[in-house]
């Protein structure tokens, strides 16, 4: 067993370990070294919780055991699951987290003198205070991650799901859940901690139900942020440095990974939350007047590409659906034969969660400096020949900058349309997500490829 | 006076907060999707109150109902923590730079 003041340094040493972790990711060259300085972190937290409980006799083959169940079912799904699926990968594991603090919360309720916070209805005011806070984000985290997997996974339609006097209802619920803090913490008694426990569940669920499939990235965000406080507050409950530091760490990238999210689509974070966008623009989208569009095969494709020198590919969630990361490389290692440059362009909000279309093309071996930012790449359209947009839409829509009653006005959008030629690889002429034309699809330099993006890919490889 | 615990930690949360914030502001952002598989990991450091719970029973019983909570979220954290870091290495090697000369 070794002494409080000698494991509380080591907790500290973990939580440093933690903050050079994010500092690696940095640069991809830099982050793979942050993430071992992440792993000896967390080697570090659990032997110093080994050796600081020191009650080996019992309980400790079990703990190892579970360890061992744990590990193995997360290493399982670490090696197996497909990169396209990493939204709903991230999801489900935050609920994960989100129930493991509800559970630490529940043991450290029925069981204070192990965690020395008092006795059973006798506990510390402030330990009381932490540990229920804890819990609650803890639940809202753990259920809302379920809804956003579910939306994520497809098991539950993507689309907004809104009824009267959600708002007020939500509220309501808030406050309630404010309440039975103040008085489980004045009266101890166990029926209320239950009772905030699924009050803060069901919240959760009602939480993320309103906002639709789009929104995704701002969801994940919002809920790492959550799942990083949930861990904080029962860090101040245990009074331990390396979980507060981590959980002020992951409170805090979630809420910047959010607020960037809603930067990306030019909306104020409340309303995304507020959620049941494109709900409301469905009448005005379906009146529109036919307008003619060219459209085109794999061919006609091959030979504008073959005759470009520069060419500026733009992926969105499509490409990832189709699973056609890999056949655009193909294509684009083709392209590169002949002498043309190729450069990716992405917009921040592309796919369903930060980054998500940077690891599909990493995936698929394309290099990381080919790939590019809106900010890096936007001035570049213009002197571009070739756009290639393949599943992407609302974030090319130049409507963003054009028409002021547009619900994307204001929004970010890449310029794809001052390329020469725009190719748009689409199955449809069907709205994109924020239930909007997209110009684009008229312009006199537009030519359609109605196609799944992987085939169409695919045979224009074969063209070239 | 002696100044309450409370206050030290607080004052490390709130630090830490600041910490997080320049940190992340400077993570590029085509690594925001293992950063937030890193993160995860990470805040399933919760592990060692699960660890504390799970060791809390007596001999005589291993199993009382916060064990059992303690044992199931030691299991949930390790998903996370194996889970977490191994996508994320899987993610990291993915990321490569253009071979000169091709």
């Amino acid at each position: 067993m070794i002494s409080a003041n000698l494991s509380a340094i080591f907790y500290l040493v973990s939580g440093v370990l933690f903050i050079l972790a994010l500092r690696g990711l940095s640069s991809p060259e830099t982050s793979r070294q942050g993430n071992f300085f992440g792993i000896l972190g967390m080697i570090i937290a659990v032997t110093v919780t080994f050796l600081s409980v020191g009650n080996f006799s019992t309980g400790l083959i079990y703990v190892l055991l579970f360890i061992l169940i744990g590990g193995s079912i997360g290493a399982f799904i670490a090696y197996k699951i497909p990169m396209t699926a990493m939204p709903e990968l991230v999801a489900g594991f935050h609920s994960l987290v989100g129930l493991a603090a509800v559970f630490v919360a529940i043991s450290a309720f029925l069981n204070p003198e192990a965690f020395n916070l008092g006795s059973q209805g006798n506990i510390k005011l402030g330990s009381l205070i932490e540990m229920s806070i804890g819990a609650a984000v803890g639940a809202i985290t753990f259920s809302g991650s379920i809804i956003a997997f579910l939306k994520l996974q497809g098991i539950m339609s993507g689309s907004p799901i809104t009824f009267r006097g959600q708002h007020p209802l939500n509220a309501v619920i808030l406050i309630s859940i404010l309440v039975l803090i103040y008085y489980l913490c004045s009266t101890q008694s166990s029926n209320l901690f239950w009772i905030l426990l699924a009050v803060s569940f069901l919240i959760g669920f009602l939480l993320i139900i309103p906002i639709g499939g789009a929104d995704m990235p701002v969801v994940i965000s919002m809920l790492n942020s959550y799942s990083g406080w949930a861990a904080a507050g029962i860090g101040f409950t245990l009074e331990n440095t390396a979980l507060i530091i981590t959980g002020a760490l992951v409170g805090s990238s979630g809420a910047i990974l959010s607020y960037i999210m809603c930067k990306g689509m030019n909306r104020s974070f409340f309303n995304v939350i507020l959620g049941g966008f494109g709900a409301t623009n469905e009448t005005s989208a379906t009146k529109k007047e036919q307008r003619p569009v060219k459209s085109g095969n794999a061919d006609d494709a091959a030979f504008l590409m073959k005759n470009a020198s520069s060419v500026i590919i733009v992926p969105g969630y499509g490409m990832a659906v189709a699973q056609a990361q890999h056949a655009l490389r193909e294509m684009v290692d083709t392209l590169k034969k002949n002498d043309i440059k190729v450069s990716y362009a992405i917009h921040p909000v592309a796919g369903r969660m930060p980054g998500h279309m940077n690891v599909l093309l990493a995936e698929a071996n394309v290099p990381y400096d080919e790939v590019f930012e809106l900010e890096e790449i936007n001035n570049d359209f213009a002197n571009a020949d070739v756009a290639f947009v393949i599943g992407a839409n609302d974030v090319t829509n130049p409507v963003a900058k054009t028409d002021p009653q547009s619900p994307i006005y204001g929004m970010p959008v890449l310029d794809v349309e001052k390329c020469k030629s725009v190719l748009f690889v689409k199955r449809s002429l069907s709205p994109g997500y924020a239930g909007i034309d997209n110009d684009l699809f008229y312009k006199e330099n537009t030519l359609m490829l109605f196609a799944d993006a992987k085939k169409m890919t695919e045979d224009i490889t074969k063209n070239l | 006076m002696e100044i309450d615990p409370l206050i030290f930690r607080l004052s490390i949360f709130i630090l830490s907060i600041f910490v997080g914030y320049y940190v992340v502001w400077s993570v590029t952002p085509s690594l925001h999707t293992p950063l937030m598989s890193v993160t995860n990991a990470i805040s399933s450091v919760i592990i060692v109150g699960a660890i504390i719970a799970g060791l809390s029973g007596n001999s005589e019983n291993v199993f009382n109902t916060s064990s059992i909570f303690g044992f199931v979220a030691i299991a949930l954290a390790a998903i996370n923590i194996f889970g977490g870091f191994l996508v994320t290495q899987r993610m990291l090697a993915m990321y490569k730079k253009k071979k000169k000369g091709k």
